[in-house]
């Protein structure tokens, strides 16, 4: 039976064929829904781990006790899983194990465009990508077998059009894979120096089978067509590459790490004019030209951004697409915004309004850096908004301390954020972290986290208390608010900055996208009251729209969380009539 | 069998994903080749969203690109102009006469074009405006506005009706396939 299926549902799929048991991730766009698709198996053990890096060491904990394992992440996810999968390189698996990593060209969801292709070759860890739902599919099952075969971990490289597209798959059963085996092997699975030393002389042996294999596995396909043209390209870059060039000859990637030696020779004796396409950094290129070949690469096309077909026929076979000159006038942008009823406008209405520098985070708050909220100084990575208040303080001093918060989500606070909130109190800095606390992961799509209470499943589970939390930690002064109550909440903010000592504020409303959460009718603006002050337009509802002569309030957008009430003087603003829904 | 590139269009939030999700389903039932890509994210929290869906016998890129896209399916005005310009010389255009201000405009720093559907229709005389929002109105729920643009757009491609009204059924949910049904039909006759 065919199915049409998104990337990442086909990988899921895939492992679930393989006989996968153990499934660990933290979400992360464009990763998310290979796990969120494995917990609808029931066959499959799912989890959200608290971050990356704890849920490879799942994922490797149950190879290492014999069953296969998957563990899945988005590029930068990798950054913070990157200890782990070092030195398991080195110990290999017991049941197969396979990374998932999902590269994000042209940041549609990101902080930055690694290119996470590198990690396989300083790992020294095989690399899969596939090039659509079918391979992605068919892509991992192999790579639970090159990972058993190999005795190594297997990374499966996606991009957010090879994740987020949907295109057909042909399914196949469940296999009935037995755990295998556990038994104790100090020289295998401790990696003390003496036995690790032993280790890296396996991994080279393995490295040096795996570049023949890379020949032979059918990963790697020559197409023959016209010679006067060879492209040598995997992925999506194959797929932008087909439509541009057409009917020339391909050499097509589906291991990307070890690349194929021989089969490039033999592929570049054959064409006249080699090229490789590929996204991102020139990884196959450089490899290419240090076999000696020729090549047109990077010289042609940018290291940044997505490709397309029509930017390879431009720049490469020169054909430029007809432009229109229509339309002739400037169109404004549409950035993302916080949606109607988000519990964070609050909060950041009540920030910007107290003028202090923030030190944000990454989650849909990070919107809190763009106008007219434009509170947010900063974003980096997960959890550094903690780490870098402190360091912000410790730079220039305990007044501009005073004049600075933390914010951070709920689950990017027990991602990484609590590390940095410990180093807060031990190494004594005066910081305000205020911890945004909407019950869920929201900018990836309402995950279940440590601190809501269930897990992936939707099983209750245990709840992580972020304020006994905090006072464990050695943080005197919590404060639960609610961001809504901006009096109560600008009052909170003043008082726990000012304190000479590090604060935690816990501001707590759920999503308000988020099922439980009940709409009240929309509002509208009643036009004798309205004195056009446009103070309900300085918090940023896409609801509220400024009409030059009037304000208006849309009731196909506006839920009724009676925020913008609050700020109104002249209370103008009233319900519209009767709920639709 | 003919190859169709269409794109959907809007602002996040509005249900681009839920149509080309029926889109995709139909095509498959059809015995088309499919591909459709989304995006998910950060770009969804009301931001611009552009899903991609491309029918044939063997598709290859996911993307279409400018000048390329059969039919444009616009859920916003702005949104419509935005991607004009993927649209074939003779594509067509079914464009929701609705308007949802962008947070430049909202803040004052930037101006939401007049006459947009107008100024289209110039240059793309295969331009078709419904006023979807009041069409799902009318049918009795609000968030059925991509699904009257769907029934406004099937009349263009080759699937049949029947087609459409029993992928319908196999997407949405329970509860909502009756209302959804009936929006299909309001844009279908519209």
């Amino acid at each position: 039976m065919k199915k049409l299926m998104l990337g990442n549902e086909a990988v899921a799929r895939g492992a679930y064929e393989a006989g996968v048991t153990v499934a660990a991730a933290y979400p992360g766009t464009p990763s998310t829904e290979v796990t969120e698709t494995l917990a609808t198996y029931d066959e499959v053990y799912c989890e959200w781990s608290p971050n990356e890096k704890v849920a490879l060491e799942t994922a490797i904990g149950a190879s290492f006790a014999g069953a296969r394992a998957i563990c899945s992440m988005k590029h930068v996810g990798l950054n913070v899983a990157a200890d782990p999968l070092f030195t398991a390189s080195y110990t290999g698996v017991n049941g197969g194990l396979v990374i998932v990593v999902a590269d994000d060209p042209g940041m549609h969801s990101s902080q930055n465009e690694q290119d996470s292709r590198f990690y396989a070759r300083s790992s020294k860890v095989p690399m899969l990508e596939p090039a659509d739902s079918q391979e992605c599919r068919d892509f991992i099952k192999l790579a639970f077998e090159i990972s058993e075969q190999f005795d190594t971990p297997v990374i499966l490289r996606l991009t957010t059009r090879i994740s987020h597209s949907r295109s057909l798959v042909e399914m196949e059963e469940r296999i009935d894979y037995r755990l295998k085996e556990y038994r104790k092997d100090v020289a295998k699975y401790v990696m003390m120096p003496g036995m690790a030393r032993k280790r890296h002389v396996e991994v080279e042996k393995r490295m040096a089978l795996l570049r023949e294999y890379s020949n032979t596995c059918g990963l790697n396909v020559i197409e023959w067509g016209s010679k006067d043209i060879g492209v040598i390209a995997g992925g999506i870059a194959y797929q932008y590459a087909r439509e541009a060039f057409g009917n020339v000859s391909y050499l097509k990637i589906g291991m990307v790490y070890p690349l194929p030696d021989k089969l490039i020779a033999e592929f570049a004796k054959e064409v006249k004019t080699l090229y490789v396409i590929e996204e991102l950094e020139p990884f196959i290129e450089d490899h290419v030209r240090k076999l000696g070949i020729k090549v047109i690469g990077k010289e042609c096309l940018p290291v940044t951004g997505e490709y397309s077909s029509q930017l390879i026929k431009e720049r490469i076979l020169g054909i430029r697409q007809e432009t229109s000159s229509f339309p002739d006038e400037p169109i404004p942008v549409r950035p993302p915004v916080m949606c109607p009823g988000c519990p964070h406008r609050g909060t950041f209405y009540v920030l910007k309004k107290l003028k202090l520098t923030v030190s944000g985070d990454i989650g849909c708050y990070t919107l809190g850096a763009t106008p007219p909220t434009d509170s947010v100084d900063t974003c980096v990575c997960m959890g550094a908004s903690v780490g870098m208040a402190h360091g912000m303080e410790k730079a220039r001093g305990k007044e501009f301390g005073k004049k600075t918060v933390a914010i951070i989500g709920d689950s990017t606070f027990i991602h990484s954020g609590i590390t940095g909130l410990i180093n807060v109190v031990y190494n004594k800095s005066n910081s305000t972290v205020i911890i945004l606390d909407n019950s869920i992961t929201g900018m990836t799509g309402h995950q279940d986290n440590p601190t809501t209470g269930y897990t992936i499943k939707g099983e209750p589970t245990k709840q992580t208390d972020l304020v006994m939390l905090a006072k464990a930690i050695g943080i005197e002064r919590v404060r639960v608010v609610d961001p809504y109550d901006l009096q109560e909440f600008e009052k909170v903010v003043r008082e726990e900055t000012e304190a000479d000592e590090p604060s935690v504020i816990i501001a707590q409303r759920p999503c308000a996208l988020l099922k439980r959460v009940k709409h009240g009718s929309p509002m509208k603006i009643n036009v004798d009251k309205c004195r056009k002050c446009r103070r309900c337009l300085t918090i940023g509802c896409p609801s509220i729209a400024n009409k030059g002569d009037r304000i208006e309030i849309n009731d196909a957008l506006c839920v009724g969380c009676g925020l913008c009430t609050k700020l109104c003087s002249f209370n103008a603003i009233e319900k519209a009539g009767e709920y639709n829904e | 069998m003919n190859k169709i590139s269409i794109m959907i269009v809007g602002v996040g939030g509005q249900g681009t994903l839920l149509a080309s999700r029926i889109l995709g389903a139909a095509a498959l039932k059809k015995g088309y080749d499919v591909k459709v890509s989304e995006v998910h994210g950060m770009s969804q929290r009301g931001g611009s969203v552009v899903t991609y869906v491309k029918l044939a016998d063997k598709v290859y890129s996911p993307i279409v690109e400018k000048g390329e896209a059969d039919i444009i399916l616009a859920f916003e005005k702005l949104e419509a102009l935005r991607w004009i310009d993927h649209l074939k010389k003779d594509g067509k255009l079914i464009v929701n006469d609705q308007r949802i201000d962008p947070m430049p405009v909202i803040t004052g720093v930037a101006k939401y074009p007049e006459n947009i559907i107008e100024k289209i229709k110039v240059n793309y005389p295969n331009t078709i405006a419904v006023d979807a929002l009041q069409i799902a109105k009318s049918c009795g729920n609000l968030r059925t506005v991509n699904v009257v643009l769907i029934g406004v757009m099937a009349k263009s491609t080759d699937i049949e009706k029947e087609v459409w009204i029993e992928t319908i059924k196999e997407v949405v949910p329970q509860k909502f396939v009756d209302v959804n049904i009936k929006a299909f039909e309001a844009g279908y006759n519209a």
